[in-house]
């Protein structure tokens, strides 16, 4: 790859480090309720409660937390698949698209209920104005907005002491939604606007081609819509679903340098920002500091070898974009778990596919969801401290709370969902008829395609290897039933941690206690997440993208 | 020192054949699912047994001999766990051995009534129950344990302790629990029984060291439940790639699925055998440290908390300070020459017998040559210390001196119309200030000077003291001293805090605090008075030669009754902790090279390119798993001295512990396997095996 690409890369890791502290600290501020902003909106987060009938200072405990959240969720998930079958009877789609098949609605409605976004259906071509704005929009907020609650949750955790409560699961949603991704959504859709992002309710538009005798048709259907406000929140949301099928490989979705480059930095802010926030709040920024460290080190030679891998092959992948943004678009959108794509993965090299593959595989925890990539790598914190607690000669502790059987229990159950679901989905699929049925390449390539399939599901990560006929009722559903898992099998352990944590006293630290801020710390957290990740998928990746590599090497 | 004579090798020759005979009992699959890691290669190694009896038979398409040799193998593995928990029993069951000769069964004198020459009846000791009263004297093995309410007697203890010098026990006061089989040497005395059988004291120990009663501790459970969890992960990612390679096997048209045999093999070199094997002989060794260190602990957890505290109270005396005070100089008064004033305060404390008497006596002798002299030669009559007065001394002909604490003194020259000089009040702030204690020697009218008394700081105590605080441990002493004394002290022992003028409700107020911000705290205490704090504190060190009370309250016994052993508790708890770490580090780390050896052997047919990743350059497939295997299998053995001993603790502060042992468990794990497969694979090759 060519100096003006790795530039390229530089530039936009440093602007994302820029933007890391203003905005986590301002994120640790309103979600809190503190801060100018949540001051001037006060009035309408309380008028909100006043009609939802929300009690804004009731403090529930972590099964009650989950409830609501659970309950909350499970609502969405309703209205979406509703929202989707009913389509025809529905306004706003003025191209007059029909209802959707119900394992369709269901794998969809899961999807972006748990913050997936994964993408059976086709886009533009599927649903109409009314539902990718009630239904997909709204969750791409809440399921974003569910994943900080969460956090917040498991912050108050480590924070409080002898506490039976975790906070309000209805004040923290108003709140993340509210202070923190409409406002961010806002701005970034009114850029993307003037960058030619298109935002229209008006159908698709109709143009005269160039050639006549070329092309089967003499007039061309473009596909247009709301998509700007879309497009902002699915990028900042880490859900990814984008407006049209191609996503942000889409002229009208990302039409210049400049937008290619405030989607890209939108994939990674809030979790990078969010990681400072977290230093905050549990007031030593230098915790904070060593996550995002962490992060970073698993993120940047993963990206040097897609990069590398990729250097050259440009099939697959937009000319306009080239290979440093298509390879940095690709580790970005796995590492956190969005999932939007500007170039096809299936057309990456083996290495180069196996980049984002490896991302989602280690858990979505580097960078990870809005929210739920953090609380995932706090699991994984937990994991390493304990272990490396045991090697220093103490009852393992981390931020002053004791991590004990209970914890143990709990952040095991969280590390083994995702695991366990991707390799359980990808047996079943491979083992049986219809599985096999999807697989449009031969050999270990396809073997790859199904991998990357329930990696991406059962990760909520939501992005394609194309290549992989999805749309069918047997991986419409496997693959909801493994968004399921991967998402509340996940929170409910976490939430569980963090109730059981509040009830701790707090162990002041000592020279005796292990610090979580050095670099060893982050050495250790990211041996933790990079061993477990390995260990649970180097027989699978092996009889994928390594054979294909090494068998490319092989005929070269 | 008896923990000498208590120790004994580490592979004591009688233990191995008897833990060798135990590893083959423990093969029962009873035994074996308490233990989930170990469980899960008991069933593959009933696995591949039956696929070898089906290759025998012609069945499958392995050579027999090979699937043989992997069944043979995995019982191995089973086998070298069971043998590591049994080595460690073993040297348990010998020190209950030893004890149980001290609990022979003997004949108690019971009293029908709690007084000396009462009539009594002789009945079997296993017969006696509590609060009974039972007669012993010289020659006779106290029957059960109890505490002395008359008489005193010394008593040969060294059936519990190992210590042959006789201990005075008498009633009443701290020195009033007797043990159970230990002997009186000298006297008489009447005891309270105050176990009944099978609760003594020696009873409590046999089931410790024998690990019968062991409960797992949190911190085991813990990490069972990471284990676990990850026998988990591997048993699905080894189960999926039976699928897996089927998918394989059709796309590549060429191979097979996986065979059970190889499946097998990759599972049981993945899933965590190595900590799981040695996790129980590193727990029972822990209770076995701590027992050969001389110290009783009532349960595991006890032994494990100590690991944690992080905050030590230690008493003053005896710990930090010589047992007591000593006089290290005379500073005569105005008038008053240095020998005068030495020879004044020898007489005053010729029939002293505390130890600070007993030293001015020793200093007038060293430093001014002023022989001792026989009391009733000079007619004088003593004057005890008694705590009406609070002055000693002596009633010459036409003399007298007293010596007593600045303001009693001052009081009792008030009364012989003297009073205390300008120089003699700056002597006396100035030993105050320094932490020491002045003793004024004055007679009639006539102030003599004063003594400096002081408390010896032990040597080497402020280098325990900073090594502490590295390990992350506060210290505070405790003492009843006052507040000037005790911070000059302080100040010299290096101790982090410390509580002056200490009465157990402060005590135990001071404890509570610290628990409240959360801390853990340790302490040792031998009186009644202790108790409350004892049963407060999170490890609560109680002495043997302490009361009943005290030993009741406490979570651990030091049979040496040594302060200072404290120390050495937390170090083994902390050293328990580090090895369980330490292992399970290695334990995963030497996965990777597991996978370089297995996975591309066992692909070999379907995707002959994964042969790139054979790096170890292993000779054949068979001989690759076969070597993963063995390795395995061999790792569990030479790590039970490193599970039995424990790994060592430095007090170096957790980060360079931390990185120490990161070096050499995790990269070394990562290192040695590669290492020991290719070996064990030069072997198998070089002996025509494979």
């Amino acid at each position: 790859m060519s100096v003006n690409g790795w530039l390229q890369i530089a530039v936009t890791l440093a602007l994302l480090l820029a933007l890391v502290k203003p905005l986590g600290a301002a994120m640790a501020a309103v979600l809190e309720g503190r801060g100018w902003l949540a001051r001037w909106l006060a009035p309408l987060e309380r008028g909100l409660y006043r009609l939802s009938g929300v009690r804004a200072d009731e403090d529930m405990d972590w099964k009650a937390y989950t409830m609501a959240l659970l309950a909350f969720n499970a609502l969405g998930l309703a209205v979406v698949m509703a929202l989707q079958m009913l389509q025809g009877l529905l306004p706003l789609n003025p191209d007059g698209l029909p209802g959707v098949s119900p394992h369709l609605a269901f794998n969809t409605a899961t999807s972006f209920a748990t913050n997936t976004n994964w993408q059976s259906y086709g886009g533009e071509t599927t649903l109409g104005y009314a539902v990718q704005m009630l239904g997909l929009t709204v969750q791409n907020f809440v399921s974003a907005a569910t994943g900080i609650a969460v956090l917040l949750a498991l912050v108050r955790g480590f924070t409080r002491a002898r506490a039976a409560g975790v906070g309000n699961f209805w004040v923290d949603l108003v709140r993340s939604t509210l202070y923190v991704l409409l406002p961010l959504s806002l701005l970034l859709a009114l850029f993307l606007a003037s960058q030619g992002v298109v935002q229209t309710f008006r159908g698709a538009a109709e143009a005269q081609v160039l050639d006549p005798g070329a092309a089967p048709e003499a007039v061309q259907h473009i596909a247009r819509g709301p998509a700007a406000s879309q497009v902002a929140i699915k990028q900042l949301g880490t859900n990814g679903g984008g407006f049209f099928n191609v996503n942000s490989a889409h002229p009208l979705e990302n039409p210049t340098p400049l937008s290619n480059l405030a989607e890209l930095l939108s994939i990674l802010l809030i979790s990078a920002a969010l990681c400072y926030s977290f230093g905050r709040m549990v007031r030593d920024r230098r915790q904070g500091w060593a996550l995002l460290a962490a992060m970073f080190v698993i993120l940047v030679p993963l990206l040097a070898l897609a990069c590398v891998s990729e250097s050259g092959n440009l099939e697959g992948k937009e000319t306009r974009f080239g290979v440093a943004q298509s390879s940095m678009w690709a580790t970005f959108t796995t590492a956190a778990s969005n999932g939007s794509v500007n170039s096809m993965h299936d057309s990456y090299t083996p290495l180069g596919g196996l980049v984002p593959m490896v991302l989602m595989q280690l858990g979505e925890v580097v960078f990870g969801g809005v929210g739920s990539g953090l609380y995932g790598m706090l699991v994984f914190a937990i994991v390493a401290v304990f272990v490396a607690g045991l090697m220093v000669g103490r009852t393992p502790e981390y931020l002053g709370k004791k991590i004990e059987a209970f914890e143990m229990k709990m952040a095991s159950l969280a590390i083994l969902a995702p695991c366990l679901t991707v390799l359980v989905g990808t047996a079943v699929a491979v083992a049986c008829a219809p599985g096999r049925a999807g697989v449009l390449n031969p050999g270990p390539h396809g073997f790859s395609e199904i991998l990357y399939a329930f990696s991406s599901a059962g990760n909520n990560n939501g992005s394609a290897f194309a290549g992989l006929t999805a749309n069918t009722p047997f991986y419409n559903l496997t693959l909801a039933v493994a968004m399921l898992v991967a998402r509340y099998g996940v929170i409910v352990p976490v939430l569980a941690i963090a109730g059981s944590l509040a009830r701790k006293k707090s162990v002041p630290a000592s020279s005796g206690t292990l610090p979580t801020h050095g670099p060893l710390f982050v050495a250790l957290l990211v041996g933790t997440v990079l061993l477990v990740g390995a260990l649970t998928f180097a027989p699978a990746l092996a009889l994928g993208p390594i054979i294909e590599h090494l068998q490319l090497l092989g005929h070269s | 020192m008896s923990s000498s004579a208590r120790s004994r090798k580490l592979f004591d020759r009688r233990i191995l054949a008897g833990a060798a005979a135990g590893a083959l009992l423990k093969l029962h699959p009873r035994q074996q699912i308490r233990k989930p890691v170990m469980f899960v290669v008991w069933v593959c190694a009933v696995l591949t047994t039956v696929a070898f009896v089906q290759a025998l038979a012609g069945g499958g398409s392995e050579r027999p001999g090979f699937v043989g040799a992997v069944a043979a193998w995995l019982w191995a593995t089973v086998a070298f766990a069971n043998f590591a928990e049994a080595v460690a029993e073993g040297r348990g069951r010998a020190q209950a051995e030893a004890l149980r000769r001290a609990r022979k069964d003997v004949t108690a004198k019971r009293l029908q009534s709690p007084s000396h020459g009462a009539p009594f009846e002789l009945v079997a000791a296993s017969a006696m129950r509590k609060s009974e009263i039972v007669f012993v004297q010289a020659g006779d093995v106290i029957p059960c344990d109890g505490e002395a309410i008359e008489g005193v007697a010394s008593v040969d203890e060294s059936a519990v302790t190992g210590e042959s010098a006789p201990v005075i026990r008498e009633s009443g006061g701290d020195r009033s629990a007797v043990t159970g089989g230990t002997r009186i040497l000298s006297d008489w005395l009447i005891v309270r029984v105050t176990a009944n059988p099978g609760e003594a004291f020696l009873d409590r120990m046999i089931a410790m060291v024998e690990g019968a009663r062991r409960q797992k501790t949190p911190n085991e459970i813990a990490l069972d439940i990471l284990l676990a969890a990850l026998t988990i992960v591997f048993l699905v990612a080894v189960a999926t790639l039976l699928p897996f390679s089927d998918y394989a096997a059709f796309v590549s048209g060429q191979g097979a699925p996986l065979t059970v045999t190889v499946l097998v093999a990759l599972l049981v070199c993945l899933i965590p055998t190595t900590i799981g094997s040695l996790l129980s002989a590193i727990g029972i060794a822990g209770m076995d440290r701590m027992a050969r260190a001389n110290v009783i602990a009532t349960s595991g957890r006890a032994v494990e908390a100590a690991g944690d505290v992080d905050v030590l109270l230690l008493d003053k005396t005896g710990t930090i300070t010589l047992g007591n005070r000593q006089a290290t100089r005379f500073v005569p008064g105005e008038g008053v020459t240095e020998h005068e004033l030495a020879d004044a305060a020898q007489l005053a404390s010729l029939a002293d017998e505390t130890p600070e008497g007993r030293s001015i006596v020793t200093l007038a002798k060293e430093k001014y040559g002023i022989r001792e002299r026989k009391i009733h030669e000079l007619k004088a009559r003593f004057i005890p210390f008694s705590a009406h007065t609070r002055m000693s001394g002596v009633d010459l002909e036409g003399r007298e001196i007293r010596k007593g604490a600045a303001d009693t003194i001052e009081d009792y020259l008030d009364t012989r119309g003297g009073r205390l000089t300008p120089r003699v009040r700056a002597t006396i702030d100035d030993i105050a200030r320094s932490g020491g204690t002045p003793l004024v020697v004055a007679g009639g009218k006539r102030v003599y000077g004063v003594v400096h008394l002081q408390d010896i700081v032990k040597g080497g105590i402020r280098e325990r003291f900073a090594e502490l605080r590295r390990m992350g441990i506060k210290t505070v002493m405790i003492t009843g001293d006052n507040p000037l004394t005790a911070a000059a002290i302080a100040a010299e022992s290096g101790v982090d805090d410390f509580l002056a003028q200490a009465t157990p409700e402060n005590k135990l107020s001071l404890i509570r605090d610290y628990q409240a911000k959360g801390h853990l705290v340790a302490m040792t205490g031998d009186g009644t008075n202790d108790a409350p704090a004892l049963a407060q504190a999170d490890v609560a060190v109680a002495m043997n030669t302490g009361t009943q009370a005290a030993k009741e309250a406490g979570n651990m016994v030091d049979l040496d009754s040594n302060p200072t052993k404290l120390i050495e508790v937390v170090e083994i708890g902390k050293r328990m902790l580090i090895t369980r770490g330490s292992l399970t580090t290695f334990s995963l780390a030497n996965d990777v090279a597991k996978y370089f050896a297995v996975l591309p052997a066992a692909f070999a047919v379907t995707y002959p390119e994964l042969g790139r990743l054979n790096i170890m350059h292993l000779a054949t497939p068979e001989s690759a798993i076969l070597s993963a295997v063995i390795f395995n299998a061999l790792i569990i053995v030479a790590l039970i001295p490193l599970a039995l001993r424990g790994v060592r603790y430095r007090p170096v502060g957790a980060s360079r512990l931390l990185r120490h042992n990161l070096l050499v468990y995790g990269l070394g794990g990562l290192i040695a396997p590669f290492l020991g497969i290719k070996l064990v694979d030069l072997v198998l090759v070089g002996l025509g095996l494979v």
